[in-house]
């Protein structure tokens, strides 16, 4: 019993906690190249619906993720031209953002409500996942879950160990002195944003094509909210995310299955239960490190003329 | 019944550039020969949804179908404030008798457009207040789900049953105990595992709450939020039997596992009103119908639930109707103890506002 109570912790707490993963890892770029996105929840949702309808229209779940990302990376150039091109505000523009996408994905996915799709299925690993009780829970889940870890690992890799991460980080820390170095932050801040938003996208797609298997209008439900305050959680490490995801995810996956055994506590507290376990872990391991924060996090670059 | 405050103010301001492009898509011409009546209806989601929206939207559809002469204005995804009225009051210029603002957080902002329009009339799902031209309706489920629970009681293998719940509001709360007790009618050793999301609308979590409790080897599923299909199809996928709301057409998301459903038919009651106010013969009341009516609807039985089990129910049927069985007959204790009804007597359904604790036998927490 208890066995069985585990193991479907694990498995629901990696189900919420990919999106939420592939979520922060494309907040933690924007924010490593200085720029705040409070409109990936609308990227979010533009790659749900996007990832949704093409895996009606087509039946191929994977081309289905492909035009997710496409269609979340294609939805951020819009932030990139707003707060790179334009110099708006960030703040201002994130949030319009996602307004913007929460109306228009309303709109958009109107003909895909109720429309029944196969979906990205699970791919059990062949020999492991026979094994007894473990293998259905280690090695058991669709693609984007398998590869959400090496994926984390290699943004972490090319943020920290290559040249373009080096001159994308100088540019979330300081853009003049990167600009004086030989770098065009325009051109870094924008390629941030093309990935940045393709990853969003496809923490859309995995909510509607792999884990709801159905659209409905702002499905997201503030996912893309919960992804800016883990990259703050994380300390804007993609390796610390995936802590942090799991730890946000397995709260969510632990309520409902408190609820389910019966553990005798209101459920409007339980609801609340993710977010007091950050409170708690904030409480207990969030000592403020320097430098945590790219130092130039929301300041529109002027330009040096 | 639809509730208020279901999305919140943010969310409101989010759907609001969505909807003002949707609105300038959807809303028709007013066209060249005069119709006999012009019926509106706003919905607060999309029609397809297979749950709530769809079953209103059909219920125009039959209307229509039924009287050619009517003629449609129907708007999706209508936020429940100042929108509202606005959507209505165009409507009405564009020649509306008859609106039907379809969800329970519509009553207010519908209040206030029947006053400025008195020769318009309004009916309204679920409302507690009515106007000289503003009317209500709604059927009273109890009954429906203790049927439900006869049919699942009968097919479960594992005598565990769940339900995934938006909120422990207490006609919801009223539903899952009717559920358990006509389960336990005919199985004493059915449990019904009860899981609340919090939100009427978010599937990925609704999919892990379902696998939570299929988890803990529940093998019937039902579902009180705006749309079942995540839940009947996570249902279906583990091999588990599934229990509909709202909607008729459930059943083809989950086609194996399928038992029944409880749906709403709105039809022929759209269709009366309809008539009533082409003839002016049309006033104003608060009618809640039953298993009687021909608005509240059993859903066809799916292949797994046995033909003695379809017999019970047809059978329990006739006596709601004819008032020989009640929804809650006493004894009834609650699931910490407490004793709510005494034996010989009911819970009456006047009292459904009232039920804020969940049967004997239900493990969850009612608040």
């Amino acid at each position: 019993m208890i066995g069985s109570f585990l193991g479907g912790l694990f498995v629901g707490s990696i189900h919420a906690g990919t999106p939420l993963l592939y979520a922060t890892l494309a907040e933690a770029i924007e924010e490593r190249a200085g720029i705040v996105n409070l409109g990936l929840e609308g990227v979010m949702l533009m790659g749900a619906v996007a990832g949704f309808a093409t895996t009606v229209e087509t039946g191929s779940a994977a081309l289905g993720v492909l035009t997710a990302g496409l269609a979340g990376g294609l939805f951020n150039m819009l932030f990139g031209f707003l707060v790179i091109t334009r110099r708006a505000n960030q703040l201002a523009s994130g949030l319009a953002l996602m307004f913007c996408g929460v109306g228009l994905t309303a709109l958009l996915g109107m003909p895909y409500i109720g429309s029944r799709i196969k979906g990205l299925n699970e791919i059990p690993i062949p020999f492991l996942s026979d094994f007894p009780v473990v293998g259905p829970i280690f090695f058991n889940y669709d693609i984007l879950v398998y590869l959400v870890v090496p994926i984390s690992i290699l943004v972490w890799w090319v943020l920290f160990s290559t040249r373009w991460g080096l001159s994308l980080r100088a540019v979330g820390e300081n853009p003049t002195a990167a600009f004086a170095a030989g770098k065009n932050p325009y051109i870094l801040q924008y390629q941030a944003l093309l990935i940045a938003g393709f990853l969003g996208g496809v923490a859309g797609a995995h909510l509607s094509i792999a884990i709801a298997k159905t659209w409905a209008e702002w499905m997201t439900a503030g996912r893309g909210f919960i992804a800016v305050a883990l990259v703050i959680f994380s300390k804007w490490h993609p390796l610390r995310a995936i802590a942090g995801a799991l730890l946000f995810g397995g709260a969510i996956a632990l309520q409902l299955q408190m609820q389910a055994r019966g553990v005798p506590v209101s459920p409007f507290l339980l609801d609340m239960l993710p977010y007091i376990l950050s409170l708690a872990v904030l409480a207990v391991w969030g000592g403020a490190r320097r430098h945590a924060a790219p130092a130039s996090l929301g300041r529109v670059f002027q330009g040096t003329e | 019944m639809r509730k208020k405050g279901s999305y919140f103010g943010w969310k409101l301001m989010a759907m609001v550039a969505g909807f003002a492009l949707a609105f300038a898509f959807t809303l028709p011409e007013a066209s060249a020969q005069q119709a006999k009546l012009k019926v509106g209806i706003l919905h607060i989601g999309s029609i397809a949804d297979a749950g709530y929206n769809q079953a209103h939207a059909e219920g125009v559809q039959v209307m229509k179908k039924n009287l050619p002469d009517v003629e449609l204005i129907e708007i999706e995804n209508v936020p429940e404030a100042a929108d509202a009225e606005r959507v209505m009051e165009t409507m009405i210029k564009q020649g509306a008798k008859l609106i039907i603002p379809a969800s329970f957080g519509y009553l207010d902002p519908a209040l206030r457009v029947a006053k400025k329009y008195p020769d318009v009339k309004f009916e309204h799902p679920g409302g507690y207040k009515l106007a000289p031209n503003l009317g209500t309706y709604w059927a009273s489920t109890p009954e429906a789900f203790y049927l439900m629970g006869i049919a699942a009681g009968r097919t479960t293998k594992t005598n565990k049953m769940g339900y995934v719940v938006a909120l422990p509001i207490s006609f919801f709360l009223a539903n899952i105990n009717a559920f358990h007790l006509g389960a336990r009618s005919v199985n004493h050793k059915v449990e019904t595992r009860v899981v609340f999301t919090g939100t009427f609308l978010d599937p990925p979590k609704e999919a892990t709450a379902a696998n939570a409790l299929l988890d803990q080897g529940v093998d019937v599923l039902g579902v009180i939020v705006d749309s079942p299909i995540t839940v009947v199809q996570i249902a279906e996928k583990r091999a588990a039997y599934s229990v509909g709301y709202h909607y008729l057409g459930v059943q083809k998301f989950a086609p194996k596992g399928w038992i029944s459903g409880i749906a709403f038919t709105w039809g022929e009651l759209y269709t009366r009103f309809a008539k009533q106010v082409m003839d002016g013969t049309w006033k104003s009341e608060n009618k809640l119908g039953s298993l009687a009516s021909d608005y509240l609807t059993i859903a066809p039985f799916g292949p797994a639930v046995p033909a003695e089990a379809i017999k019970l129910v047809n059978d329990k049927k006739q006596d709601f109707i004819s008032g020989r069985a009640h929804a809650f007959p006493g004894p009834i204790k609650d699931n910490k103890g407490v004793e709510r009804v005494k034996a010989g007597e009911v819970w009456p359904m006047t009292l459904l506002g009232k039920m804020d604790w969940l049967v004997e036998g239900v493990i969850g927490q009612p608040k």
